[in-house]
């Protein structure tokens, strides 16, 4: 008889354990949300049109634009509470591929996030460790071969102050080591951003091409129409660390 | 027939199946998972490159091997890595100055020979390349090398059917994408190792110098092993010995990548282990034999205007 009563509360004892461990990881765990953050790309006040739109820097020189990429990475989300949610990836943002445009975060703890940051560019982990794959994959394009290290921003078209063959201009900016680091710390703040439990917000972003040009070192088609290795990456790469904007 | 008899027929078709396995393109050349295991020799320093990062298998090293002599990586299928790397010519370009290039084309340096990869933490003359994965990716998408892009090599492997099945046979998938494909190409090149010269003959004690050689080794090591540190023959530093420059080639050396003044005509010293098969010599080829090499230093074109401060030094140890 005594035997029986011991198995019975054992038997209650198990029973409860399971009961209590089935409750505790829903009190925080599992529960994720989704942050949809869609980069526009804009020159000045009007969004970029590859090609057709027709603009003018700071000088007056008339320009159009036909390739605008630039590397994302070490995606940083803050909370109200001070908590970091960190996305390990990089992005490639690329205005002719309108599905690079738009970064979907699975999996994002619920709460109200307040600020963001990344950098634009590749850490120098990412340029010293040999071939990577995905948005980094070297046949992305916007990798130097013969120096290696990623090129983080590419910005081209056609100005016909520049006196390159075809008027072009390039600006290829890259560099992950001293003296030449081009890598930008970015950091973006915004009110309360909510985050629910299975639901999605959306964050838009505005990056204008035209502060590539512009400020701190305003660029002259005529004298800077191509920028390819360490000369004056550092000055564009000054201009691009203030092209981001949240939009509301 | 009596038992030996049935046991020799067992045997020898036992080796027929076995050897019917490893049938491929190179009948003559089997490699098994045994020939392509990383032996480190003894008195080398641990390698630069990480296999555990690139794991080595038989079917890796052969699909590498077979990249690494396929002109499809060049954008009129002419060129192959081995067109300018010669097997015979220790992966250098036997009597040719300057590396040749499709269409016609010349590069401005000479081509390097190819061994002890895998301790090199720099690659091309003048260091510009960090990892051993990536170096394929200069030449293949230099203009004057074999102008392609790494998009239309994946493409053009994965819509050959051979390629895809090798893949699939090294890495699992079918899916061929630029990272396999270089890994491959340093499961090859990584494993090609020079250590079992005469030299290294002697230091294991298993063949002796005569006394040409040992004077030979004795001058070597006074005035050459600072730069040509024994055992791998280079300290990977970079070095302005004094050459003239080339007005035509306008080669500003390590300089073209640091951006330092300092750095101005200096190139990455090249290892000395199969010299002798790797004439012309220097990065642009200028010298057409060993002798006008150690003319070069002994004859005092050290002390031209555009010697490095350091060379003086270097040429008065022993002295």
């Amino acid at each position: 008889m005594k035997i029986y009563r011991k198995v019975i509360s054992s038997f209650f004892c198990i029973a409860a354990l399971m009961a209590a461990m089935s409750f505790i990881p829903n009190a925080g765990k599992n529960k994720k949300g989704t942050l949809i953050i869609n980069f526009e790309n804009y020159v000045g006040d009007n969004l970029l049109q590859l090609d057709s739109g027709k603009y003018e820097n700071e000088l007056g020189q008339e320009y159009t634009i036909s390739k605008f990429r630039y590397y994302l990475g070490n995606i940083r989300l803050k909370n109200n509470a001070g908590k970091e949610f960190i996305i390990d990836k990089y992005f490639l943002i690329d205005e002719e591929d309108k599905e690079s445009k738009k970064i979907m975060l699975n999996d994002v703890a619920p709460g109200e996030y307040t600020s963001m940051s990344f950098i634009v560019g590749v850490d120098s982990a990412h340029n010293c460790s040999g071939i990577q794959t995905g948005a980094l994959d070297p046949a992305k394009g916007m990798f130097w071969a013969w120096n290696t290290g990623y090129i983080f921003l590419k910005l081209e078209g056609h100005a016909p102050a520049s006196k390159s063959p075809g008027h072009i201009f390039e600006y290829h900016i890259g560099g992950f080591k001293e003296p030449v680091n081009c890598i930008k710390n970015i950091k973006l703040t915004f009110d309360n951003l909510h985050i629910e439990n299975n639901g999605a917000a959306v964050l838009k972003i505005k990056a204008d091409a035209a502060q590539i040009l512009k400020s701190p070192f305003t660029v002259d088609f005529a004298s800077l129409s191509s920028v390819v290795d360490v000369h004056h990456a550092a000055d564009i790469a000054n201009n691009y660390a203030d092209m981001f904007s949240v939009l509301k | 027939m009596n038992i030996r008899h049935v046991f020799t027929v067992l045997v020898l078709l036992l080796i027929i199946v076995l050897a019917s396995g490893f049938v491929g393109e190179n009948p003559y050349f089997i490699i098994t998972s045994k020939d392509v295991q990383l032996k480190i020799p003894k008195g080398f320093p641990k390698p630069v490159y990480d296999f555990k990062q690139n794991k080595i298998s038989a079917e890796g090293f052969i699909l590498g091997r077979k990249l690494f002599h396929d002109p499809i990586l060049s954008k009129d299928r002419s060129t192959s890595c081995a067109t300018c790397h010669q097997r015979f010519a220790a992966f250098a370009h036997i009597d040719h100055a300057l590396s040749h290039g499709i269409n016609g084309s010349i590069g401005k340096r000479n081509v390097p020979a190819i061994q002890n990869m895998i301790w090199q933490n720099t690659f091309m003359w003048d260091g510009g390349i960090n990892h051993l994965d990536l170096q394929p990716i200069a030449p293949i998408t230099s203009a004057v090398e074999m102008d392609e892009t790494l998009q239309n090599v994946v493409q053009k492997l994965q819509n050959n059917k051979e390629y895809v099945s090798l893949f699939n046979n090294s890495f699992g998938d079918t899916i061929i994408t630029s990272e396999k494909m270089l890994k491959a190409i340093s499961q090859f090149v990584g494993l090609m190792i020079s250590a079992d010269s005469r030299y290294d003959k002697m230091m294991a004690g298993k063949e002796k110098f005569n006394e040409q050689e040992k004077e030979g080794l004795k001058i070597f090591r006074a005035r050459c092993a600072s730069c040509h540190k024994e055992p791998l023959f280079t300290d990977y530093s970079f070095r302005n010995i004094g050459l003239m420059p080339d007005t035509a080639l306008r080669d500003s050396g390590r300089a073209a990548i640091t951006g330092l003044q300092s750095d101005n005509m200096k190139f990455k010293v090249p290892s000395l282990r199969n010299v002798e098969m790797t004439y012309p010599y220097m990065h642009n080829g200028r010298f057409r034999n060993l002798q006008q090499v150690l003319n070069h230093y002994s004859q005092g074109n050290f002390y031209h205007k555009f010697r490095f401060a350091n060379c003086k030094k270097y040429w008065n140890v022993g002295n």
